[in-house]
C-alpha cells in the first residue's frame, strides 16, 4: 500500500454551524461534522455508513469542494485546500465529482442530456463543440445508454436511466474521486444492481477512488473495501468490511447490523434494540454521544468523550468495545 | 372464512393516453389474525390494490371486482353508511410518509382523538384518555404532552408511532400497513416493525404488510405474495418462496439483492419495468425473462398450481429450472 494510492485525506475534519435563534440570543453552534480522520485510496471504496444527521452528507459537501471545513485539514492528492491557491483549488474542484441520491431532483428538466454532458467541458476545458459533443456520446455509450438520448430531456428516462446520466456527468472531467451520496436508494432492487455493477466496472476501469455514502449496511457490505460508521457527526468506528461486517466492537453498529433486516428467513434473530432516537445535534449529550441509547452504558461514558483506540485492526471510539 | 376475501380486483385509470391497468385481476385472502406481506417494485400496483379497498381512490379509478368482501360483507354493494363504519374502524391504514400523512394544522391529539369520536362517539374527557392510552401504547414518551405537539414537532419516527396509534384507535380487525418504514433509519425501523407486531399478537389482527424490502418481508410475514406491473407473478409461504421461489421475477429479484450475491458482479434484471405504453402482449415479465420463448411473448400465461406457488409462468421454477421447458424451441 504505497503513499501514492492515496488521494484525499482528511484530518480532524470539522464543519459547524451557526444557528441563529433570534437577535438577543446567542446562536447556537450544530456541530453537523466533528472531527472525522479518514483516508481515500486510488480503486477503493470507503463507505460512510449512519443514520440521517450523523453527518454523512456534510462529509460528502466538504469533500467535494461545495462548502469548506470549519477546522481540520483535508488534502486532495496531497494539496491542502484550505491554503491552496484559487487556481490550484479550481483545478482540485475537477477532480472531485458527486452523485446525488435523487435522479429526479439533480437533472435540470429543461436541460437536454447532451447539454447537461457538455457543460463541465465548457466550463473547465477549451475544447470545442465538436470534440465535446463526442465526448458526451462516447460517455453515454460508456454507462450504458444509446447515442440517440442525447438529444431528450431528462423527463423521458426511468429513475436508473437518470441515474446512469448523473453518473456519466460526474465522468465527464475525468475526475479521480467520486463521491456517492446514496446512489441507489431511490431506486428499485432490480434496477438497484445494475447501478451497482457500473459503478464496479468503472472503478475497474478509471481507477476512481468512491466515497459511497448510504444508510443500506447490505449494499454497503456488497461495495465497500473499508467502512466508517457514524454517529452523530462522529466517526465511532473504522476498519475494513470484514472487520466491520464479521467483529463489530462498537455497540452502535452492533445495534445497526443487528437493525437491518436480512433477507433470510432461517435467520436467527438477534437483536440489539436501541431505546429512543437521535439526540438534537444542536445540544449533544455529554460524554460520548451515544451514551442515551447504548445498552453498555456506564458512568464512565457520561463524564468524558471516549477517544479512538486501536482494536484488531479497527478504530473506535468507545469505552467498552466489545472483543472477539 | 376469511376475514378479508378479495378475487379479481382490478383497478384501472382515465388518463389522457386512455385507459391505464394498474391492478390486474388481483386476489387475496385473508385470514384473522395473519401477516401477509405484498411485495413489488415501484409501479407494481401493490399500493393501489390496497387503496381501492379503503375507498380512497379518486373518480378517475375504476375498480372492478367479483368478490370484494370484508368479514363476509360485500363491500362492492353495501351503503356508503355502512362502508364508512367499517373503514378507518375495522380496517385501518397506516402510509409511507408520516410527515406528509398527518395534517400539520391539527394537534395529534385532535387527530388522533378524531376517529374516536366518529366512530364512538367519545366524550371529549373520553377520547383524552383514550389517546393517551394509545400513544402510551405506541411508546411514545410523555403522551400527555405530545398530545398537543404539532406534527412538525415530532420526528418521523415519532410521527410513524402516532400514525400507528391513529389507525389502531378503533381496535381494528385489519391493519393495512403501506410501506410504514421506508422512510425511516434503519434503528427506528426496527423499532417500528417490532411494535406493529406486537401489536399485532396483542389484538390478533391480521396485518397486511405492503413493501418492496425483501428483507423486512423475511422478518415479519408468514405469506407472500409477490407483484409485478399490476400483477399477482407469485404466492407462497415466507420460507418457500426464499428457498424455491417459482416464478423466475421472484429467483432474479432475490438474485439482484446485493446480500445475496456471491461474486461482485450482481446478476441483474436487465430493462425496467413495462410502463402504459409498452405493456407486452403476453407474459408481462417476457421482455426481462431469461427464460421467454415466443409463447411468452405471445400468450399471456395462467397461474400455475398451489404447489408451484400460483406462479404466472409458462414455465414456472422447479430447483431453479424451469418446468415443461422446450427443448427446440427458440429463445426469444
Amino acid at each position: 500500500m504505497g503513499r501514492d494510492n492515496v488521494v484525499l485525506e482528511a484530518k480532524d475534519l470539522k464543519r459547524h454551524y451557526a444557528i441563529h435563534r433570534g437577535a438577543f440570543r446567542q446562536p447556537a453552534i450544530l456541530k453537523a461534522l466533528d472531527g472525522a480522520t479518514f483516508k481515500l485510496e486510488r480503486s477503493k471504496t470507503l463507505a460512510v455508513v449512519g443514520e440521517s444527521g450523523c453527518g454523512k452528507s456534510t462529509l460528502a459537501r466538504l469533500v467535494t469542494l461545495i462548502e469548506e471545513p470549519t477546522a481540520g485539514e483535508l488534502k486532495i492528492q496531497g494539496v491542502d485546500i484550505i491554503t491552496a491557491e484559487e487556481q490550484a483549488k479550481r483545478a482540485l474542484h475537477k477532480k472531485v465529482q458527486i452523485i446525488f441520491q435523487d435522479p429526479y431532483g439533480s437533472l435540470n428538466p429543461r436541460q437536454k442530456i447532451g447539454m447537461c454532458l457538455e457543460e463541465p467541458l465548457l466550463v473547465n476545458t477549451d475544447m470545442n463543440k465538436e470534440q465535446r459533443a463526442e465526448k458526451a456520446r462516447n460517455m453515454l455509450d460508456l454507462v450504458g445508454l444509446r447515442p440517440e438520448h442525447y438529444d431528450r430531456y431528462p423527463h423521458m428516462f426511468s429513475g436508473g436511466q437518470r441515474q446512469r446520466i448523473a453518473v456519466a456527468r460526474a465522468l465527464m472531467l475525468n475526475p479521480e474521486i467520486l463521491v456517492l451520496d446514496e446512489p441507489v436508494s431511490a431506486l428499485d432492487v432490480s434496477i438497484q444492481a445494475q447501478i451497482l455493477n457500473l459503478l464496479a466496472d468503472l472503478q475497474e476501469q478509471f481507477n476512481l477512488a468512491y466515497l459511497f455514502i448510504s444508510h443500506d449496511l447490505s449494499v454497503v457490505k456488497h461495495i465497500a473495501d473499508d467502512v466508517m460508521v457514524m454517529y452523530l457527526g462522529r466517526p465511532i468506528e473504522f476498519g475494513s468490511r470484514d472487520n466491520i461486517f464479521d467483529t463489530p466492537h462498537h455497540p452502535y453498529t452492533r445495534a445497526l447490523l443487528s437493525a437491518t433486516p436480512v433477507a433470510d428467513p432461517f435467520r436467527e434473530k438477534e437483536r440489539i434494540m436501541l431505546r429512543g432516537e437521535l439526540p438534537s445535534p444542536i445540544a449533544p449529550p455529554p460524554g460520548c454521544t451515544f451514551h442515551p441509547r447504548c445498552p453498555d452504558m456506564t458512568e464512565i461514558c457520561k463524564g468524558e468523550a471516549p477517544g479512538i483506540t486501536d482494536l484488531d485492526g479497527c478504530e473506535v471510539a468507545c469505552y467498552h468495545p466489545k472483543t472477539y | 372464512m376469511p376475514l378479508l376475501e378479495i378475487k379479481n380486483l382490478s383497478v384501472a385509470f382515465q388518463t389522457a393516453g386512455g385507459m391505464f391497468t394498474a391492478v390486474d385481476k388481483v386476489s387475496l385472502n385473508i385470514d384473522p389474525g395473519e401477516i401477509v406481506s405484498v411485495v413489488g417494485e415501484s409501479g407494481s400496483g401493490k399500493s393501489v390494490a390496497m387503496l381501492a379497498l379503503m375507498g380512497l381512490l379518486p373518480w378517475t379509478a375504476k375498480v372492478t371486482a367479483d368478490v370484494l368482501k370484508f368479514d363476509g360483507k360485500d363491500l362492492t354493494t353495501i351503503s356508503k353508511k355502512n362502508l364508512r363504519s367499517i373503514i378507518g374502524k375495522e380496517m385501518a391504514m397506516i402510509f409511507q410518509e408520516p410527515m406528509t400523512s398527518l395534517n400539520p394544522c391539527f394537534t395529534v391529539g385532535f387527530q388522533l382523538s378524531e376517529a374516536l369520536k366518529i366512530h364512538f362517539g367519545m366524550k371529549r374527557n373520553e377520547r383524552r384518555e383514550r389517546a393517551i392510552e394509545l400513544l402510551d401504547q405506541v411508546g411514545i414518551p410523555e403522551p400527555q404532552k405530545r398530545l398537543s405537539a404539532f406534527p412538525h414537532q415530532l420526528s418521523g419516527g415519532m410521527n410513524q408511532r402516532v400514525m400507528i396509534a391513529m389507525a389502531i384507535s378503533c381496535n381494528p380487525r385489519l391493519l393495512i400497513a403501506d410501506e410504514p418504514t421506508t422512510a425511516l433509519d434503519v434503528t427506528i425501523q426496527a423499532q417500528i416493525l417490532e411494535l406493529l407486531l406486537k401489536l399485532q399478537q396483542e389484538k390478533q389482527m391480521s396485518l397486511v404488510l405492503i413493501t418492496h424490502d425483501m428483507g423486512v418481508v423475511a422478518e415479519t410475514a408468514e405469506r407472500v405474495v409477490v407483484q409485478y406491473a399490476g400483477q399477482q407473478v407469485e404466492k407462497q409461504n415466507i420460507k418457500g418462496l426464499f428457498t424455491e421461489p417459482h416464478h423466475p421475477y421472484t429467483a432474479a429479484l432475490l438474485d439482484s439483492l446485493p446480500e445475496r450475491a456471491k461474486t461482485k458482479k450482481l446478476p441483474s434484471i436487465l430493462g425496467v419495468v413495462p410502463g402504459q405504453f409498452d405493456k407486452p402482449k403476453g407474459c408481462l415479465f417476457a421482455p426481462r425473462c431469461k427464460y421467454a420463448t415466443s409463447l411468452c411473448t405471445s400468450t399471456p400465461p395462467e397461474p400455475a398450481g398451489t404447489d408451484m406457488g400460483r406462479a404466472l409462468c409458462h414455465y414456472p421454477l422447479k430447483d431453479g429450472k424451469p418446468t415443461n421447458y422446450p427443448e427446440q424451441e427458440e429463445v426469444a
